[in-house]
């Protein structure tokens, strides 16, 4: 009962930071001067139309209004403006989705374990040449952008080598094995961060676990080294490590925006991009929402399974 | 120690008084105090890879402070024949960094380079490796050692009187050809109408070189009378080139003055006083991509540690007001944290250009929209400092002496905080760059028309030339992933330092 208040509490609080954040933007977006009309009379009348219906000449605070009516009610984002003239930005959205999700999801099928198995190779080779070696490679990827290793992955893989095309296939067949192949330049790339950033943690998370007094325990009671890591040290390291994983499975929807860019998926990234260019606000709105509610809904959700995980952890005190 | 001495009985005259007349207590130690920053420091140097990397950091700091400043070429400097030319690290660098890269061509190339080289006497030919068969059999190829600087061999340019006369003057005071005479343009190939270097007969629309019985070319110079529309044939009065027997027109009159044929690596000798030399080659519109890393480092640079001075400041302030009150103004403003941390940052960047790019300029709004939730770290770290030491007797005591909030906020407990504070100013210049780099090579943040120019630009303007010039795109990727493992290691390394307990703790 107690979790569920907490969580309840999360998720109202969490609601209501997205609220804040969303009318502020929504503020700012309609201070800014209305694009212009395209010089198609028919989508000049549409889009005509659909600002009155809007209210665009209300106060801003009255358009807020009619606007979260028609988002709630009617899952209404508004049309294309200057972009995807006249449709749905709610069925282009859609469009852009799955590629952005599959990538993410094989790049995260691919790099949580190794990102793990490294992590535990590093920390039972603690201070040994293999842990130097992997730590040295976890600072370097940690440290460099992705965007450059994306373009080194281009260049040796893609140009070089010339194993893989430098762009993904054109088309929709998101799930046939030609599209897969030709997506896996922007799997690595995306995949490098991810490892690093799971190997680090993993091992700090194993090394302190395994100087913990409970390994000596099970240790002295005859449990061989792989046995007593495997069932108390890993178990417990796993605790810190599952949420961050949960995490990541959430931002994963977000994409990333660079490595979209470079290798020509057409995601959810490079529409925003497209947005920004041509000043389309309503494409900007919905994904300001979209991006925001992806960002709070990871951290609210890596805080509660830390709870269900650990119910040593304290509900509330983790900030 | 062989004799031992019997401590049990030693006899009691055989003790002497020390220091009877010294008052010790009082008295400064013998060695020198280590201060916290000494006693850092003297941490950090044991360090090898943060020294290191901090010495790296240092160069590129030079690197980019000083090029601008003595870089010969302009921030404006544009040169669109020498595009892409390879990078060269000195005038007469040969074998390893000399601007030349190896190449297979076929015959025509072949002929038309060794045009080049034979009329202007900078052979693109560096080195000849041998001939190959075409995979058909049908035509030879040629693995060659090209010079991207002296391939651009001659060009046509468009001279005032006043331009053509001061460069045939610097002909005559100087010895050196620079104008070469003019070709007749009905006799050049049809598919490679304007281009300067046809200087030989050649047969077909591509240009396949026309030689004589004895295999040397055969030139189309336009000779008195030869081709329609020469004028002012006295004019040139300057070097003319071996087997001229003054016949050879050297200029052409048009509406302006007069077009020319210079050997252009002469002509940009002539302009600029030094051969043409790009230590990392140019961009694909002909910058000297050297000097263009330079001003894109030291923007980074400059806004990233102007960044993390504003989040140093305003975070140590706001962490220390509500760590030091706490109660419910620590809760409103953690609340506040709270919102302002859930915006993404792609998102307040965007918005900041969206509003203030046209009314304050594209640099100052990417600083706002930097500071806007830069400093939110900052002030976590002090807040938590403040609710460590908040309550210790040191505190009390100054307090009871009578100090104020404000003093003890920042004489007493502040100072503690310090180590942490900086190291989390220096951490966050790496990520500022990074990001910086990222929203300029996505072209949210256009800095176009503010007159410098990015890293993350340089970035997106090599990617285009990866498959071409993969070196517009090098310099820039290996500058910034340095710049950020040094900054990163750099970063550790005072965290180790200021905080020895933390040691090779992840984050």
């Amino acid at each position: 009962m107690e979790m569920f208040k907490y969580v309840v509490k999360r998720i109202l609080l969490m609601l209501l930071t997205f609220f804040i954040i969303m009318t502020l933007c929504f503020i700012l977006v309609k201070m800014l001067p209305l694009t212009n009309l395209p010089q198609d009379p028919a989508l000049r009348d549409i889009i005509l139309a659909r600002r009155e219906l809007m209210g665009y000449n209300k106060p801003i605070l009255v358009q807020y209004g009619i606007f979260l009516q028609r988002v709630i009610l009617h899952w209404d984002w508004g049309i294309g403006e200057t972009m995807y003239s006249g449709r749905e930005v709610v069925d282009i959205f859609a469009e852009k989705l799955p590629p952005t999700i599959l990538i993410n999801t094989y790049s995260l099928l691919f790099s949580v374990p190794i990102g793990i198995a490294l992590g535990i190779f590093a920390a039972l080779k603690k201070n040994k040449w293999q842990d130097h070696v992997v730590s040295t490679g976890v600072m370097i990827l940690v440290s460099v952008p992705s965007f450059v290793y994306a373009f080194l992955v281009q260049y040796v893989l893609s140009f070089e080598l010339n194993l893989f095309p430098f762009q993904i296939n054109s088309g929709t067949a998101w799930l046939s094995p030609s599209m897969f192949f030709s997506m896996i330049p922007a799997i690595l790339s995306l995949s490098f961060g991810v490892i690093a950033g799971l190997t680090r943690f993993t091992r700090a998370e194993l090394t302190e676990v395994l100087t913990g007094e409970y390994m000596l325990l099970a240790r002295a009671k005859g449990l061989t080294k792989g046995q007593a890591t495997v069932r108390h040290a890993l178990r417990n390291a796993m605790v810190p490590i599952l949420p961050m994983i949960i995490g990541q499975f959430i931002s994963i929807l977000g994409g990333s925006l660079v490595i979209e860019q470079i290798f020509g998926i057409p995601g959810v990234g490079p529409l925003y991009i497209q947005a920004i260019n041509v000043r389309d606000y309503n494409f900007f709105m919905m994904l300001s929402a979209f991006y925001t509610f992806i960002g709070l809904a990871a951290t609210i959700l890596v805080d509660i399974s830390y709870g269900f995980i650990d119910p040593r952890i304290r509900m509330g005190s983790r900030k | 120690m062989t004799d031992k001495i019997e401590t049990g009985n030693i006899p009691k005259e055989k003790f002497e008084f020390a220091q009877r007349e010294q008052a010790l207590h009082d008295v400064k130690l013998d060695t020198k105090p280590i201060g916290y920053f000494r006693d850092a420091f003297n941490r950090f140097k044991r360090n090898k890879g943060s020294v290191v990397s901090a010495v790296i950091i240092l160069l590129l700091l030079l690197y980019a402070i000083i090029t601008p400043i003595f870089s010969p070429y302009s921030a404006t400097f544009k040169d669109g024949f020498y595009s892409t030319v390879l990078p060269k690290i000195s005038a007469k660098a040969n074998g390893f960094w000399d601007g030349t890269k190896r190449e297979r061509l076929g015959e025509i190339k072949y002929d038309y380079y060794s045009a080049v080289g034979q009329e202007t006497g900078l052979n693109p030919l560096k080195k000849e490796y041998g001939t190959v068969l075409s995979d058909d059999g049908l035509s030879t190829l040629y693995d060659v050692k090209l010079d991207t600087y002296y391939k651009v061999g001659c060009q046509f340019l468009d001279l005032k009187p006043e331009e053509y006369a001061a460069l045939m003057k610097y002909q005559n005071d100087n010895n050196v050809q620079v104008i070469y005479p003019m070709t007749e343009e009905s006799k050049r190939p049809t598919a490679y109408r304007s281009d300067a270097n046809y200087w030989y007969r050649t047969t077909g629309s591509r240009g396949k070189a026309d030689k004589d019985e004895n295999g040397n070319f055969v030139d189309i110079y336009m000779r008195d009378g030869s081709d329609g529309g020469v004028t002012d044939l006295d004019k040139y009065d300057s070097l003319r080139i071996d087997g001229d027997d003054g016949t050879l027109q050297y200029a052409f009159k048009n509406q302006t003055g007069y077009r020319v044929r210079v050997c252009y690596y002469r002509y940009f000798e002539y302009v600029n006083g030094f051969e043409p030399c790009f230590v990392f080659g140019t961009t694909g519109n002909g910058q000297d991509l050297f000097g263009a890393l330079a001003r894109g480092a030291r923007f980074s640079f400059i806004l990233a540690i102007s960044v993390s001075l504003i989040n140093m400041i305003i975070g140590a302030i706001f962490g220390a007001i509500e760590g030091y009150y706490g109660g419910a103004l620590d809760l409103v403003m953690e609340r506040f944290v709270e919102i302002l941390s859930g915006v993404p940052f792609i998102i307040l960047a965007t918005l900041f250009q969206f509003h203030l790019s046209n009314k304050v300029g594209v640099v100052p709004s990417l600083l706002f929209a930097f500071v806007l939730t830069g400093w939110i770290g900052t002030a976590a770290t002090v807040r938590t400092q403040f609710y460590r030491f908040k309550h210790q007797e040191y505190v009390l005591a100054a307090r009871t002496l009578g100090a104020k909030d404000a003093r003890l906020m920042f004489r007493h407990i502040f100072p503690n905080s310090l180590g942490t504070i900086i190291t989390s100013s220096v951490l966050v210049i790496p990520g500022v760059i990074g990001t910086e780099s990222m929203l300029s090579y996505l072209n949210i943040v256009n800095l176009e028309g503010s007159g410098t120019t990015s890293v993350g630009a340089l970035l997106s303007a090599g990617q285009g030339l990866m498959s071409t010039d993969p070196h517009v795109l090098l310099f820039p990727a290996v500058f910034l992933a340095l710049l950020m493992i040094c900054f990163n290691l750099f970063g550790n390394g005072l965290r180790d330092a200021f905080n020895p307990s933390l040691r090779g703790s992840g984050e």
